[in-house]
């Protein structure tokens, strides 16, 4: 068998008996159906849409028209919805089933929120069109930077960031800038916690600081002393995560913002754990210059699959003149749209993304927050902290919490508990996706070996959560009682089983090619 | 609160097994001055019809451009989207899912990549694509930084051509990151000269095609002056239409190609979320921002897809990753996935061609106009015009008659004095003649 052997996704007769008591001969099995890529359906003659012809004009494309064809396939409509809803019952979304992902946080998509986008009024309307003619538009991104603001006491906020690496990014740059204008550019170093998100220390890089890590205390903090070690005339800022991703507070937050601001230096707060304090605690009031905040996290933004994002930067007084374009203004009533770097945003370091932001989630997070009020918000931060405090008294006398006190709104085992099993974190996750859970994340963050972080949400009700502890509780028995093989099998009953990543890295095929041409390259 | 099930009674036991007093305690890390007694001073919660009246009170306050003749383009374009793309989308296993990090239970999220993959490859004539970007214009960074990272050269040349926000985010990455921009001056008449700008310390050469003025080049004679002296040739769509009438930039000398894929699929939504493109050689696959999908085999030597080749992304490599990049714009793929299926070779073609011939059809139109002349000999469904009259109070004018003409080239170049009288008009498949009409009348009648 070869990677160009193109039959083998549809063809499952040989494999079907080794794998489960049922054989079909479609391949099949009940409702979950196999199903080609739509390159392999296609035939053609066929069109999924009726467009009518065009009028006679004069072609003027300058002689530069496509010759040949694209390789796409012909279908009709009947065939690609099909196709598509197939793929869709290969999926799991929070639709489905409880999806404990720490640090992804994972909650109820309200449909609301999604026939609110869609309003023509939002859904239908050009970034470009005159000013005058979007006013309402204007006034939601005002209206969802004001409670933006208002829920973490910042003074300004930037909305044009598309997902929360960009959001890093921006608030990274807006540290800069300010910087640059204190005359202060020697300033290149940043500290970056251990524990942090990925993508704090590559953003960083990216603008070209240098990045310091700071280790974690024994009770998966920052390291204070560590930490004001470090401090110095050429640091620029800290990146901090907080909550952090151990699922903990850092109670000495107070003392980490006063001794950077002491040292010159600005507070980059990761927002993505915004969650946990949404509606109690501003940031403001914790030191903090800077954060981003994800949409589709703290306001319900639906994930997607991936994206599309959106990750507004909360700014003190002292970075908010560094804001990138375009600022939306209110004058006299009326809205209007800074696009350039002069009169009040002559400070602006510039643009991040074309056009205004990403307006489709907007919509979507002001409608979770009408939705909640304010009195729901304090809820929501109250409901996720119990959830995960909950699961965290329900288990620890089975896996290991390897800190001490309560968590926020995630918590954090290792695997301990797997030691001399022979079962590994890996196994076990896809031991859970048997039993019908998306597992938690898995060997994040890096400090904790055998990491296993556990986020709830607050929209997951008490019977769920009795039933994902009775499960981790007896899946962590079946391991101690010796049944390795049966966990190295697992999953056991999804679509496809254990996945070779290993193969896709080392061979990568990244895009099917038609099997004539793919037959001819070799 | 209807998205929140816990009952008191549940809270009560919840804290009962944790041992906490109350909810207040397991905040107890927190520092005492910093916790709130009291939610902070914003409206309380509103059922779903309050929401609604608010929220369509604001939609009801916006010029609807399906409701208007409509011409406006420069970067964002107003195409039919079939209605099951959107039903597609929202099934709420696409919908609500999470990056498939775990395969076994993604595999639908991640076929659709592959094959988004597959298209965007197909489209641009390039090897390999990636699972998408945030936009175009984010794109479009990520390849003149991938470009400095392949060449090992640190300037990147924008064409005068290249949309006006883009050049922005590259001067914006440029000015507080590792490269230099050599940027020419907007070329409204399409003859700019870039090939003789380039030099041994050039990365890339960065041109859009068709321009943000509209005109379609042919870039080949560039990619060769680019690749003669070690440079690579970045170009940007941000019609993808027009990869349906046009040359690919594969066949024309491309190494990178980027595009704002939010024409099809995806609606205007005002600017975002959008989604972008970004294809190049194969060679270049390690050197590619973002996330890719692979096929691979399962257990049982079935077929299935993966996330790969992620030793390049930021949570194994940190500072030294391709990018910071975490997200894609994974339900916006989607959408374009959906609707370029339902099109299909044939419909892709037929919908480029009637976006080109009816554009056509306006030009010819326009000639009736007096004193507007249009700048380009060679289109896709866009054109500049010149009108004899600062073409923002036109635009204007003619949105107080409910006629979206399109955008004035000083809303993008406020500074160019000799700009203000230069209008972009773009033509979609969804113009009528009768909106055709009234624009020329329109037209006619403000400019008289």
């Amino acid at each position: 068998m070869t990677l160009l052997d193109r039959s083998q996704g549809r063809s499952a007769r040989e494999t079907a008996a080794e794998t489960a008591s049922v054989e079909t001969f479609s391949g099949n099995r009940g409702l979950v159906l196999e199903e080609g890529l739509i390159f392999e359906l296609g035939q053609p003659g066929r069109l999924g849409v009726d467009l009518p012809d065009a009028p006679q004009a004069p072609n003027r494309l300058g002689g530069l028209a496509r010759r040949g064809g694209i390789g796409l396939p012909d279908l009709a409509e009947p065939q690609v919805v099909r196709h598509f809803t197939r793929l869709s019952q290969k999926n799991y979304g929070i639709d489905s089933g409880f999806f404990p992902l720490g640090s992804c946080t994972m909650k109820h998509n309200p449909r609301l929120n999604e026939r609110m986008a869609r309003l023509p009024g939002f859904s239908d309307v050009h970034p470009l069109q005159p000013i005058s003619t979007v006013q309402g538009a204007l006034e939601l991104i005002d209206t969802l930077a004001h409670w933006l603001k208002t829920l973490t006491g910042m003074p300004a906020v930037a909305m044009s960031p598309a997902a929360g690496a960009h959001g890093e990014f921006c608030g990274m740059v807006a540290i800069k800038a300010a910087l640059a204008a204190r005359g202060e550019s020697h300033r290149t170093r940043v500290l970056v916690p251990e524990s942090a998100h990925g993508t704090n220390p590559a953003t960083a890089a990216a603008i070209g600081f240098t990045v310091d890590p700071i280790p974690a205390t024994t009770e998966g903090r920052v390291d204070l002393d560590a930490f004001k070690a470090k401090l110095g005339p050429d640091v620029a800022a800290i990146m901090l995560t907080n909550p952090n991703t151990c699922g903990l507070f850092e109670r000495d937050i107070r003392e980490i913002a006063d001794a950077i601001h002491g040292a010159g230096g600005y507070f980059y707060c990761d927002g993505a754990n915004f969650n946990a304090i949404v509606g109690r605690v501003r940031p403001a009031d914790l030191g903090v210059d800077c954060m981003h905040i994800n949409l589709h996290k703290t306001f319900s933004t639906p994930h997607g699959g991936g994206g599309p994002g959106s990750g507004p930067v909360v700014l003190s007084d002292a970075l908010a003149p560094f804001a990138p374009l375009p600022w939306v203004v209110n004058q006299n009533g009326s809205y209007a749209v800074l696009e350039q770097a002069k009169a009040e945003a002559a400070q602006s370091f510039g643009r991040l993304k074309a056009f205004h932001g990403q307006m489709g989630m907007f919509v979507r997070a002001l409608a979770y927050m009408l939705s909640h009020g304010a009195d729901g918000l304090w809820q929501v931060s109250s409901d996720a902290v119990l959830n995960a405090n909950y699961i965290l008294a329900s288990l620890k006398d089975v896996f290991s919490a390897p800190f001490e006190g309560p968590c926020m709104h995630e918590v954090l085992f290792n695997d301990d508990f797997l030691k001399d099993t022979g079962v590994s974190t890996l196994d076990f996750a896809k031991a859970l996706i048997d039993e019908g859970y998306h597992p938690m994340t898995m060997y994040f963050p890096l400090v904790v070996h055998g990491a296993m972080l556990i986020e709830p949400t607050e929209t997951e009700d008490k019977a769920t959560l009795d039933q994902f502890i009775a499960v981790m509780r007896s899946l962590a028995d079946k391991a101690k009682a010796g049944t390795a093989e049966a966990f190295h099998a697992a999953p056991r009953l999804t679509p496809r089983r254990r996945l070779d990543e290993t193969l896709a890295a080392r061979k990568p095929i990244l895009r099917w090619v038609a099997p004539e041409l793919a037959q001819a390259a070799e | 609160m209807r998205y929140l099930p816990l009952t008191e009674a549940d809270r009560r036991a919840m804290l009962a097994t944790i041992g906490a007093p109350s909810v207040d305690a397991l905040f107890k890390d927190v520092p005492a001055a910093a916790v709130r007694r009291a939610p902070v001073d914003l409206p309380h919660h509103a059922g779903e019809l309050s929401v609604e009246r608010q929220l369509k009170a604001m939609a009801g306050k916006n010029l609807v451009a399906g409701e208007v003749p409509f011409f406006v383009g420069a970067g964002a374009y107003r195409h039919h989207v079939p209605a099951s793309v959107d039903y597609i989308i929202q099934r709420g296993e696409f919908l609500t899912a999470y990056t498939p990090y775990q395969p076994e239970i993604a595999q639908g999220t991640l076929q659709y990549l592959f094959e988004f993959q597959t298209q965007v490859a197909m489209l641009t004539g390039m090897e390999v694509a990636n699972a998408s970007m945030y936009d175009g214009s984010t794109a479009c960074v990520e390849a003149v930084v991938m470009a400095t990272r392949v060449t090992k050269r640190k300037k990147a040349i924008l064409s005068g051509g290249l949309h006006p926000h883009y050049a922005e985010i590259a001067a914006t990455h440029a000015a507080y990151g590792d490269f230099t921009l050599d940027s020419a001056a907007a070329d409204p008449e399409g003859l700019e000269d870039l090939a003789s700008r380039i030099d041994d310390q050039t990365a890339c050469v960065v041109v859009q095609n068709p321009s943000v003025f509209g005109h379609i080049r042919d870039l080949t004679p560039l990619a060769n002056a680019a690749h003669a002296k070690g440079a690579l040739l970045v170009v940007v769509v941000t019609e993808a239409v027009s990869l349906g009438a046009l040359m690919p930039p594969g066949a024309m000398g491309a190494d990178i190609v980027v595009a704002e894929g939010q024409s099809i699929g995806s609606g205007l939504n005002f600017g975002g979320p959008y989604v972008g493109l970004f294809a190049t050689r194969e060679k270049y696959m390690r050197q590619m921002p973002g996330r890719l999908c692979g096929e691979t085999v399962d257990a049982d030597g079935k077929r299935g897809w993966v996330l790969t080749l992620s030793t390049r992304e930021q949570h194994i490599r940190r500072e030294k990753a391709t990018s910071n990049i975490c997200t894609n714009a994974g339900l916006c793929a989607l959408a374009f996935t959906v609707h370029l299926s339902l099109l299909g070779e044939t419909g892709f073609t037929q919908l480029a061609a009637l976006n080109h011939a009816k554009t056509s059809q306006l030009v010819e139109k326009l000639k009736a106009v007096p004193g507007v002349r249009v700048l380009n000999e060679a289109f896709f469904n866009e054109v500049t015009l010149v009108l004899p009259k600062d073409a923002s109070a036109v635009v204007e004018a003619l949105a107080q008659k409910r006629i979206l003409a399109g955008v004035p080239a000083a809303r993008l170049w406020p500074d160019h004095s000799d700009l203000k009288n230069h209008l972009l008009v773009a033509v979609t498949e969804t113009v009528t003649d009768e909106d055709m009409d009234a624009l020329v009348a329109g037209l006619k009648e403000v400019l008289a």
